[in-house]
């Protein structure tokens, strides 16, 4: 099992007193399996997301990614586990504004040590990007953003892919475009994908669908 | 309005370290500016009441036409043929150790627009005339005088600082010299039938009242260089505003479209926006002016000493606070807050309605910006090479210097931007090469305050070299003027005469040091007499002489003359001079003589005592083995009584010129610091806004493995990156500064010519110092990074929780 996690608790402190996201979630995912996370705005989706990327701790519960224990990290280790094990696409793609498109491509699998030049042309092609490399992601329409936002994300070859909201800033037929080819070299490359979606149309779409609601998973 | 107001005003509820650093960045702003124009204030006030003393600003005078004194007969014999005029003789007289200008009246003839104090009307005029008489000062001059031995002291508000009024007889006496007068004050009535002056008196001639003064003209570009320095201080502090006010318009942005969308007109929300911005820049304007007053009475003291040692001018050392400066400091903050905020205006008054939000978009620098840029500065330096070339004065200094300040300050952001971008070429590792694009792009928001410190250092490195050279050359120059072991000023002719047979056979030798004030070449100048000896001829500090300078010198058959007179009236060796009394003698040698604000000739002494036989005999400069020096003072001191103060060796003189140096350079130097310091403060407040606007370029980076503590150090090396390189575009700067300091302002300001040094360790100091500088202004923002809560960082990701 690639992702185990248990009995996971979140609250977040407010002025008006903690507000509870996370009710105890168990959850588990394989190798090369797709999950998606439906559930409303405010159910809890992104802030599992988290949790499981090191972004942030839970208050109590295990996350456990190939055996290990996130707990147990220090802030290097969640900082090692992301750069080599995870990675992230998210809704605003967060693309570095001061890299071009062949520099943001090849980021994080540098960071990771798996920088491989053969392997990022070849996401290029796929992604439709060959032609748009010396481009700055100012320069890009949202669509072209996320396609090079899943790419950076391949290109590291991590285990597990943790994506929010991919394409939640695109247009009905730009997004399944986008889902496709991301669900296309999640499989070709044996990757896990955990998506968190507003859309229960796209949550078809991959192998398994769970539903938040107020913290809790709902059958 | 009222409400759109609140709005506006509750982003600064929500920021407070920004509204202080807009606050703090306009207070010291106008504080600086305010300081030096209180002490510039105060200073002209004191020039004013000097040109004012005894009515010279409003009336006319007789005087000789090379200004020597002239025998009171020619006083008499106008009255007796109707001319009403009233003597009086000027002169400079040391008690202890202040050099006073003593003014001698008559206060029975004098004008009333002469009158200091009306001492006839007072009941004192019996007091006045009746010996010991009285000595009329201003009270910081009582003060001053306490404890010496003169007549009584009458403390009068008015009379300028540093002089002595009293009654002509005395000042005869005090000045050595009986009979004699300086000038004639005319009354403003004449008797229509009087006698032609030119046939009473053909030596005498007119002359118009003088409003200005000679100070008030002398000391001009020095007050023009203290102007200077007040602008660049209040330049530099602007960027604070600029980068404070930037933000702000920056960050309510989407409040500013709201309120249009919700029936707001474009002129209203102007004028809220103006009425915002004049409330703080009134808070910020009150508070810098008092701090204004604060450094202007700490500077004042050493202004006051600069002044004196260079120019002889006297001004109190206390400050007056003055509604004008109020007013001035007030206005000038209000300037400036609008200046630093215009574009923000400009882009509130355009602001599209539906344009989509564009965050930092005044960040962003564009291609043709920096081109424009270049342009700009390749223009300006090439205006600044034609003043070099073409130019000459003050003016052409002072145009120079802004040319190549505001060309390099143009120039920066292209530099800067090549230095990154080879940086990024070098680089290998996927971290480095996006620490060299993020310091590209964080250039824009940066720019400015860069400047500021590149302007900031280059001040320091410039004025610093042109103080060291200052030192380098004084120091040398000292041990030249000062090659005797002992000084000694006697108290009279007996007591001189007394010593110089004493020391006949008690040392090496015994040179006279006599002069005598009077006008050469328009000028007010002090002629002193030289014997033909071996301390002058191996030590003296010639620029240009003739050959055998020394034997002309001696036989009377020439002069030598300093370098302020050489290049206030462009004369040079083989030029003829007429001293006073119309003798004509040829230059045989220019000298150099720092620190010095007056004309000075030196011609042989028998030609001296020859010219001027009254001439007062009491100083001497005595060579004697430089072991013997103290016991021969000590001795010279019981055997004859005189005085501590009159006797002093080599390394006390040294030790005075020294310190007297050193305080004159103090104020630039203090200015110079408080410049980097606001620049320092520039950068810290545009770090800090940086910091807060960084998150959606720091957070992916972090998402993807990267701690926040590496991020963190790498937020402090971009910082050091951007420091070092501005130094170094700082360095050639500075010397340029430097070089334009010496070569044509201190000429025109000082009257002299200083070889230029370089210091190296010096710059490499004041580096170090500005990188620690922004390593400090860097260490906040950069500590803020690392310790940041993931839950602000995963705000940059989160569309919901």
């Amino acid at each position: 099992m690639l992702l185990d996690v248990r009995q996971l608790k979140k609250s977040f402190a407010t002025a008006e007193g903690p507000v509870h996201v996370l009710h105890g979630i168990d959850l588990n995912l394989d190798r090369g399996v797709s999950l998606a996370l439906t559930g409303e705005s405010g159910s809890g989706k992104s802030t599992l997301l988290y949790l499981v990327a090191g972004l942030d701790r839970p208050d109590t519960g295990e996350i456990y990614i190939d055996g290990n224990a996130l707990m147990a990290l220090d802030d290097t280790g969640l900082a090692a586990l992301r750069r080599e094990t995870v990675a992230l696409v998210f809704q605003q793609y967060n693309l570095i504004p001061s890299l071009d498109v062949a520099a943001n491509l090849a980021f994080h699998a540098r960071l990771a040590g798996r920088n491989d030049p053969e392997w990022q042309r070849h996401l290029a092609d796929r992604l439709g990007l060959a032609g748009i490399l010396r481009r700055y992601p100012e320069q890009l329409s949202g669509g072209q953003q996320q396609r090079v936002a899943i790419g950076r994300a391949l290109a590291a070859r991590p285990r597990l892919i943790l994506a929010d909201e991919p394409t939640g800033n695109l247009d009905e037929a730009t997004g399944d475009t986008v889902l496709a080819l991301m669900l296309s070299l999640v499989s070709e490359t044996g990757s896990a994908l955990l998506m968190a979606t507003h859309s229960q149309r796209l949550a078809g779409r991959l192998d398994r669908r769970l539903h938040l609601h107020a913290g809790r998973f709902e059958q | 309005m009222k409400t759109a107001l609140t709005a506006l005003l509750s982003h600064w509820r929500r920021h407070p370290v920004q509204l202080a650093t807009l606050l703090v960045g306009l207070s010291l702003a106008t504080a600086l500016w305010s300081a030096v124009q209180a002490i510039n204030s105060e200073a002209r006030t004191s020039y004013a009441r000097a040109a004012a003393t005894l009515g010279q600003d409003q009336l006319s005078t007789l005087l000789r036409k090379d200004g020597s004194r002239f025998d009171q007969k020619i006083y008499v014999a106008l009255r007796r043929a109707g001319w009403l005029v009233s003597p009086v003789l000027e002169g400079d007289k040391r008690f202890g150790e202040h050099r006073l200008r003593v003014f001698g009246i008559d206060p029975l003839t004098t004008p009333p627009q002469a009158q200091a104090v009306n001492i006839a009307a007072s009941g004192a005029l019996l007091e006045f005339i009746s010996p010991p008489g009285v000595f009329y000062v201003s009270p910081e001059t009582a003060t001053k005088l306490a404890g010496q031995a003169t007549p009584p002291l009458r403390a009068i508000d008015g009379i300028p600082s540093g002089v002595v009024i009293t009654d002509i007889g005395q000042a005869q006496v005090l000045l050595g010299a009986p009979g004699q007068i300086s000038r004639l004050l005319l009354w403003p009535e004449q008797p229509q039938r009087r006698a032609a002056l030119s046939d009473i008196a053909p030596d005498l001639i007119e002359r118009a009242p003088d409003e200005t003064g000679d100070l008030a003209r002398l000391t001009d570009s020095f007050h023009l260089n203290l102007t200077a320095f007040g602008f660049l201080a209040f330049a530099v502090g602007l960027f604070i505003v600029h980068s404070a006010v930037g933000l702000a318009f920056e960050q309510r942005r989407p409040m500013f479209r709201t309120l249009r969308a919700l029936g707001v007109p474009a002129r209203s929300l102007m004028g809220v926006v103006c009425l915002e911005l004049l409330t703080f820049a009134v808070l910020a304007g009150m508070v810098g002016v008092a701090l204004g007053y604060a450094i202007a009475a700490m500077l004042l003291p050493d202004v006051a000493a600069t002044l004196r040692g260079l120019y002889g001018a006297s001004v109190p050392g206390a400050i007056v606070v003055r509604p004008e400066t109020w007013a001035l400091g007030m206005a000038i903050a209000v300037f400036g807050t609008l200046i630093s905020a215009a574009q923000g205006l400009f882009g509130v008054w355009r602001l599209p309605l539906l344009a989509s939000a564009q965050p930092r978009a005044w960040a962003q620098a564009s291609r043709q910006t920096i081109i424009w840029q270049l342009v700009a500065a390749a223009a300006l330096l090439a205006a600044a090479a034609i003043i070099a070339r073409y130019g000459s004065g003050l003016m052409a200094g002072f145009a120079l210097l802004a040319a190549l300040l505001l060309g390099a300050a143009m120039a920066l952001p292209a530099l800067l931007l090549a230095g990154l971008s080879a940086g990024g070429a070098l680089s290998k590792s996927a971290i480095a090469q996006w620490f060299w694009a993020d310091a590209r792009q964080q250039l824009p928001g940066l720019s400015l305050a860069l400047t500021a410190m590149l302007l900031a250092l280059a001040a320091n490195i410039g004025v610093g070299t042109m103080v060291s050279s200052f030192r380098q050359t004084f120091v040398g120059w000292i041990e030249q003027r000062l090659a005797s072991e002992l000084y000694i000023a006697t108290r009279d002719d007996t007591e001189a005469s007394a010593v110089r047979t004493w020391l006949a056979s008690r040392s090496d030798a015994v040179l006279p040091i006599w002069n005598v004030d009077g006008e050469v070449e328009g000028m007010r100048t002090a002629i002193f007499g030289i014997a033909d000896h071996a301390t002058y001829r191996d030590k003296w500090p010639m620029l240009t002489a003739s050959p055998n300078v020394w034997q002309v010198v001696a036989s009377g058959d020439g002069a030598l003359i300093n370098e302020q007179l050489s290049r206030r009236k462009t004369l040079n060796v083989g030029d003829t001079i007429t001293l006073p009394g119309g003798y004509k003698t040829r230059i045989a040698g220019v000298y150099s003589d720092y620190g010095n604000p007056n004309a000075q000739v030196i011609i042989g002494v028998d030609k001296l005592t020859e010219l001027f036989p009254d001439v007062s005999r009491l100083r001497y400069a005595i060579r004697v083995s430089p072991e013997k020096a103290q016991d021969l003072a000590a001795n010279l001191r019981s055997t004859f009584g005189i005085p501590e103060q009159n006797i002093i060796d080599q390394t006390t003189a040294k030790e005075l010129s020294l310190q007297t140096f050193e305080r004159t350079f103090k104020v630039t130097g203090a200015l110079n610091v408080l410049t980097l310091a606001v620049a320092a403060l520039a950068m810290f407040a545009s770090l800090l806004t940086l910091a807060g606007m960084r998150l959606p370029q720091v957070a992916p980076v972090w998402a993807m493995g990267v701690t926040r503590r590496r991020l963190a150090v790498m937020e402090l090396w971009r910082s050091f990156v951007l420091a070092i390189l501005t130094a170094i575009a700082a360095l050639p700067l500075g010397l340029g500064l430097a070089w334009i300091l010496l070569a044509i302002v201190n000429v025109e300001a000082f009257g002299w010519r200083l070889p230029m040094y370089y210091f190296p360790a010096e710059w490499l100091r004041l580096a170090v110092l500005s990188i620690l500088a922004t390593a400090l202004a860097a260490a906040l923002p950069a500590w803020w990074l690392s310790r940041l809560a993931p839950s602000e960082l995963l705000r940059v990701f989160a569309n919901e929780r």
